[in-house]
């Protein structure tokens, strides 16, 4: 399944995530009603502290919110239990972070492997599906490497294959470009924009340069202190 | 996530932070050391004990005794009839003999006498020992063999005996001896010359009564023995052989000498002496298992009887008991080292945070973590528990070392103090695991429980 009968991929309604930090309650993400479209690029652009991380870590699954619904694929986020959250992580999202969040002890390869262990695929399987994905990021040269040994975008297209290799439907990625210099962060820009034509998938990236939210996703959403303030849709 | 898989992530975590995960497997090893080293001395000493007493031939063995004797010197009771009670003969032998479970029936032999040895008179203490004393572990480690047949002219020697006989004991073996002993000869019946001839028979007054048998004579005998043993132990052949004979020949020999012993003139004022009979019996068993039920059997044909079988039980009972003690104290060092394991769990929580974070983000279920964290400390007992067992062994064999060197020294043969069995060696690598499982639920469940979204931001 790749879409609801409404066409969204991944759809919030009313989502509220709030933290109590002392005696005040911080509304991280306020009121947020949005749907994505499957094989939609999605940027969510916003200064920090806007809430754009903690709506993509709720669609993502790592979190959960104070109130309101997620749902992706038609299934509510919000009433899964954390069994059904770890395999929507595992099988219906892939995620990349600014900060890469390669485990430094482990090769390329190896890094890339992980969500395969996770999901009890056949070794025999694996190595095929390692390739494939690597490949997919242009890095095949460098399996046997540690993360120490890679370049910054070396690393996020490192990261990028492994959010890729258990075939995901949505592609969240949080700031990807964020620790990459210009040149480097548009390669991967492009990178993600060749796999959401190429393999149809959803991406929904967090980002605060406007630029290049405009230069390649299909429609940007704006965040300010935890509200929706715009949804515009790109030419 | 697979049980392959999730052990060679643990393995790997573990390899990580080397120094820490190994200081903590030798803790562990430590504590499994301790437990192995002071059960293994507990089981070492009770088979010690055991094949020491097994050695005396008491516990699988029923000693019987008439009961007009009410046995083992205690006096009679006042109502006891001694015309009534059964005989201990040789007829009454045979039919214990027959008894299902009986290995062997044997009289007791020891009696006071002289030995010529190269020329010289040596007063000494004669035991007769059965056959099945060559099996039963008294013999183990002797100099010289044990007898060839059943009814051959062979003598073994106690050692201190052997030493006063030579000072080169080991040298004696081969040689000769002469035994010079009393047999007992019996009288012809001759009843009108009874009464004169009362030499060596009961009084005048009694014999004038009528109602007793013939007496016999004893008459100086001597037989030539060749040494072919040399025997550390005093093997114990009978109840009251506690500190047996000196000098030890076949039984059968022994029998057929008709050595006249203490009990002989008793029994020419019972008026039985014509009739030869047992003072006791040593009764064989296959083994302790079997001794109730042929005592049974035994006391059912009217005779007393007595078996050490409550003193195992009560010895048994208390090796429980110290082999407990012994395992409790070697349990708090391993006790100990758990917390170490706790401490070391906990330490890699801290800073293994975001890779918690991301395993959570890649898909890892809170049941991932928990079994991740589980196989680490399950790995550091398995590697522990087999050092463990191996540091124990090491102990015990050092202390069975230290012990036989000291023993040597006092020229006393040398013991194995400690043992492992195999169930110690499985049961303490088991507990191993267990404990360092045990102490793994607690940092496993927090890593378990751990904010993914939290985790990601730790640096």
């Amino acid at each position: 399944m790749t879409e609801t009968i409404d066409g969204s991929a991944i759809r919030t309604e009313q989502v509220s995530r709030s933290y109590q930090m002392g005696d005040a309650l911080v509304r991280a993400v306020d009121d947020v009603s949005i749907a994505i479209r499957s094989k939609e690029f999605v940027a969510l652009l916003g200064s920090s502290g806007s809430g754009k991380s903690t709506l993509l870590n709720l669609m993502a699954g790592l979190d959960r919110p104070s109130s309101g619904a997620i749902f992706a694929h038609g299934r509510n986020l919000a009433e899964m239990s954390s069994e059904d959250l770890a395999q929507h992580r595992n099988h219906t999202v892939g995620m990349v972070f600014q900060a890469f969040n390669l485990l430094p002890r482990m090769t390329l390869e190896e890094n890339v492997e992980l969500p395969l262990r996770l999901a009890e695929v056949e070794r025999a399987d694996r190595a095929g599906r390692v390739r494939e994905a690597v490949e997919r990021v242009r890095l095949a040269a460098r399996l046997t490497h540690r993360p120490s040994e890679l370049s910054g975008g070396e690393q996020q297209r490192a990261a990028l294959a492994r959010a890729l290799v258990n075939r995901p439907t949505i592609l969240l990625a949080d700031e990807p470009t964020g620790n990459l210099d210009s040149a480097t962060g548009d390669a991967i820009l492009h990178l993600l924009q060749e796999i959401n034509e190429s393999l149809g998938m959803t991406i929904v990236m967090v980002t605060h340069d406007r630029d290049r939210a405009a230069r390649f996703a299909h429609r940007i959403l704006t965040m300010a202190d935890g509200k929706l303030i715009s949804d515009g849709m790109q030419s | 996530m697979k049980a392959r898989d999730l052990t060679e992530l643990a393995g790997r975590n573990l390899r990580e932070a080397l120094l820490r995960n190994s200081l903590t497997t030798l803790g562990i090893a430590v504590g499994v050391a301790s437990l192995v080293a002071m059960l293994s001395l507990g089981v070492g000493l009770q088979q010690l004990a055991s094949k020491r007493l097994s050695r005396s031939g008491l516990f699988d063995a029923v000693f019987v005794s008439s009961r007009v004797n009410r046995g083992f010197g205690r006096p009679s009771r006042p109502d006891s009839t001694a015309g009534s009670a059964k005989a201990l003969d040789p007829e009454a032998r045979q039919k214990i003999a027959g008894l299902q479970d009986v290995v062997e029936v044997y009289p007791e032999i020891r009696f006071p006498t002289e030995i010529q040895f190269e020329g010289k008179p040596f007063p000494t203490t004669v035991a007769g020992i059965p056959s099945s004393a060559k099996t039963d572990g008294a013999f183990e480690g002797m100099k010289g063999a044990f007898f060839s047949g059943l009814d051959v002219d062979e003598a073994i020697l106690q050692i201190e005996f052997a030493k006063d006989l030579s000072t080169q004991p080991d040298s004696l073996i081969g040689k000769e001896l002469k035994l010079r002993y009393a047999e007992r000869q019996p009288l012809p019946p001759e009843p009108s010359a009874a009464k004169t001839k009362a030499g060596t028979r009961g009084s005048s007054s009694q014999a004038e009564q009528g109602d007793l048998s013939p007496g016999f004579s004893i008459v100086p005998h001597e037989k030539t023995f060749r040494i072919v043993g040399i025997v550390e132990t005093e093997p114990a052949t009978g109840f009251g052989g506690f500190g047996r004979g000196r000098l030890l020949i076949p039984l059968q020999v022994a029998e057929s000498l008709r050595i006249a012993q203490a009990n002989d003139l008793r029994e020419i004022l019972r008026g039985t002496a014509s009739k030869p009979s047992y003072d006791s019996l040593t009764v064989r068993v296959k083994g302790p298992s079997q001794v109730k039920s042929v005592e049974d059997a035994i006391q059912g044909m009217g005779f007393t009887t007595f078996s050490l079988l409550d003193a195992t039980k009560s010895l048994r009972q208390v090796f429980a008991v110290f082999d407990l003690l012994l395992g409790i104290f070697g349990s708090l060092a391993l006790a100990v080292a758990s917390l170490g394991i706790i401490n070391t769990l906990v330490m890699a929580i801290l800073e293994r945070r975001r890779e918690i974070g991301i395993l959570k983000a890649l898909g890892a279920a809170d049941r991932d973590i928990r079994r991740l964290f589980f196989a680490e400390a399950g790995v550091m007992g398995l590697v522990g528990g087999i050092l463990g067992v191996a540091l124990g062994w090491f102990i015990g064999s050092a202390l069975t070392f230290g012990t036989n060197v000291y023993l040597r020294r006092q020229e006393l043969p040398p013991i194995d103090l400690s043992s492992i069995p195999w169930w110690m060696v499985a049961g303490a690598i088991g507990f191993s695991i267990a404990v360092s499982l045990a102490a793994g639920i607690y940092p496993a469940s927090r890593a378990a429980k751990l904010n993914p979204v939290e985790a990601l931001r730790y640096e």
